[in-house]
């Protein structure tokens, strides 16, 4: 077959995701630069005041929920994502250990099964769990003597709520960890474990001279895209609190920075207001962008490979 | 007589080992199932409270536990009754199959070029499409919605249109065209040339033998892609335009908010286990090939 005969039936097999991926994904990007660039943009009328560097991005900055968004993201990512690297690893160490497959089967059923629950309704049930009067947490926790604590109803303090939501988003984001590290865990060679019993070496040492180390592709992996998915927190705020972002009485003290990208959104018809979406959205991407960047600097030095 | 005290002491030894060693595995069961616990409990508390009374789920100390003989079963079809869960659960099935539909057949067919074709930027364009992963959705989703509003799909919104506007801009996935040309990567190049000595047609070799091969992974990409659907919640909001549009993650959340009042939680809860069962049934019979999809992932990083 003719070469330039070849090429043509390649686009033919291409075109149909090409075109896709150029209208919703190529093209998307390049219209967020011209959103921004744009002041008082409006699309229903089409029409513009002039052009601007920063404004749509000081418009962002100057939102009244933007440094509530920004620490509210920060706390989520910092907290949720280490604590759930740590704990899904040693849970996948120890799921490992247990020598019947069975047995080791269901569990791993049972902490896969977040994965697979729809994060509006299972927050739902996280909040009625930590209703202050009838919720199953006061409950627990008064067994102990300790005196019911407002986590996240009328007049809960920010601590409190944020608590409830770094525990929630814990809880959701366990399960993808778990099973990449597992298989991960199942790909180590035995040898290295069976060098280690001739030599006596203990189990933390173990842990920290063999299993972190053959896994730390998989660890720097995880971290990586738990960062992005924590910067990306939103569904599960509403999951939890509803399209109002806090506590009753509180609104907005849970917000992140997406949310801050679909709150402009929802004006959209206000000039302006699609600017200020993208302007958000680039906010993130850029964040994303420098987190990814110092994660894989730090992964050149850690991480290895062999 | 040193030599009997020698065997006493290697068979203490043996002793204390094996001690240990049991020692050892009945902690790692019990902080399994410690942690096991405490992925289950939300599970438990949402079926339970689904179950109880109103006077039952407004009392504290809370119920932990309802004999099977009074399980309120009316809270589901009072559920039902709450908002139109039934037309929810279509749409979104509807949506699932058709975006789904959309992404496995653009997916095979970009995917087979990739993985088979040689053509003349092959490799930065595949690069290019990688780089894009990256970028998170948000940028898309602005455009695509001022995109989706220029096509008509937004104003006077008919039921086909708003279908339209969920399922169009998610019927390609960069990741999964990656994920299925690694699985075409791995079919054996013999098997081609034989197919072409046989005289068979490229086209017809994609769908003869790549995709029968291929179809684990296809399976895997189907379930992903339906699960993402079932999960949707912020596009079908910003889109649909009339609340009958709505797919199942908005209904719930706009049927129990509680700007209306005091929430009814044994009917929130029993319409949040009509919209996390399927799904949780669907992991159990496909389980393999949801997992094999996740630690796929995992490893390409």
């Amino acid at each position: 077959m003719l070469e330039q005969e070849r090429n043509i039936a390649a686009w033919f097999y291409l075109a149909p995701a090409l075109i896709l991926l150029a209208i919703f994904i190529f093209y998307p990007i390049f219209n967020s630069f011209v959103l921004v660039a744009l002041e008082d943009y409006n699309y229903l009328q089409q029409t513009y005041d002039g052009f601007t560097l920063t404004g749509n991005f000081r418009n962002v900055l100057n939102d009244p929920n933007f440094g509530q968004a920004m620490l509210n993201t920060m706390l989520i990512t910092f907290v949720s994502v280490p604590v759930s690297v740590i704990i899904a690893l040693l849970i996948s160490v120890w799921l490992n250990a247990i020598p019947i497959q069975k047995i080791q089967g269901f569990f791993q059923t049972v902490f896969f099964l977040p994965y697979v629950t729809n994060a509006i309704a299972i927050g739902m049930a996280f909040a009625f769990m930590f209703n202050r009067r009838y919720g199953l947490i006061n409950w627990f926790l008064g067994l102990f003597g300790i005196d019911p604590i407002n986590w996240i109803n009328m007049g809960a303090s920010y601590e409190n709520a944020m608590i409830t939501l770094l525990i929630y988003i814990t809880w959701l984001t366990l399960a993808f960890k778990i099973i990449v590290f597992l298989s991960g865990l199942q790909g180590i060679d035995k040898q290295y474990y069976e060098a280690a019993r001739v030599d006596s070496a203990s189990r933390a040492r173990i842990l920290r001279r063999i299993t972190v180390p053959l896994l730390s592709p998989m660890i720097m992996y995880i971290t990586v895209t738990s960062f992005i998915g924590a910067f990306k927190t939103y569904t599960e705020v509403i999951g939890m609190f509803g399209e109002r972002l806090g506590p009753p009485g509180d609104p907005n003290s849970m917000t992140t920075i997406v949310a801050l990208v679909y709150d402009a959104l929802d004006r959209s018809g206000v000039p302006g207001a699609m600017s200020e979406a993208a302007a958000a959205a680039l906010i993130l991407f850029a964040i994303t962008l420098v987190f990814t960047f110092v994660n894989m600097q730090v992964s050149k030095k850690r991480v290895h490979y062999g | 007589m040193q030599n009997v005290e020698n065997v006493e002491e290697l068979y203490e030894d043996e002793q204390k080992i094996r001690f240990k060693r049991r020692m050892r595995l009945a902690l790692v069961y019990a902080v399994v199932i410690f942690f096991a616990i405490f992925i289950i409990i939300p599970f438990y508390w949402m079926v339970i409270t689904a179950f109880k009374t109103e006077t039952q789920v407004f009392m504290s100390p809370p119920m932990l536990w309802v004999n099977p003989g009074e399980w309120q079963w009316v809270n589901f079809s009072l559920a039902l009754e709450r908002a139109p869960f039934i037309r929810y659960l279509a749409n979104t099935v509807l949506v699932a199959i058709l975006s789904t539909a959309g992404t496995i057949i653009t997916t095979i067919l970009s995917g087979f070029a990739f993985a088979r074709l040689n053509f003349k930027g092959r490799d930065v364009l595949f690069m290019i499409l990688i780089a894009t992963m990256m970028i998170p959705g948000e940028i898309f989703v602005v455009t695509n919605f001022l995109t989706i509003t220029s096509f008509g799909w937004i104003e006077d919104q008919t039921f086909v249109e708003a279908v339209l506007a969920m399922t169009v801009p998610f019927m390609t996935s960069v990741f999964f065209l990656f994920f299925l040309r690694q699985a075409f990567k791995q079919i054996p190049d013999e098997l081609y040339y034989a197919a072409k000595v046989d005289g068979k047609t490229d086209w017809q070799y994609l769908w003869g033998i790549m995709v029968p091969v291929a179809l684990p992974t296809i399976t895997t990409i189907t379930i992903l892609n339906a699960m993402n659907t079932w999960n949707a919640y912020v596009w079908p909001r910003l889109i649909s335009q009339r609340e009958e549009f709505q797919l199942v993650s908005n209904g719930l959340r706009d049927a129990f908010d509680d700007t209306a009042g005091r929430i009814m939680y044994h009917e929130q809860m029993a319409a949040s286990i009509i919209v996390t069962v399927p799904l949780i049934i669907a992991f159990l019979i496909l389980k393999k090939y949801i997992m094999r999809g996740v630690s796929r992932s995992g490893i390409k990083g």
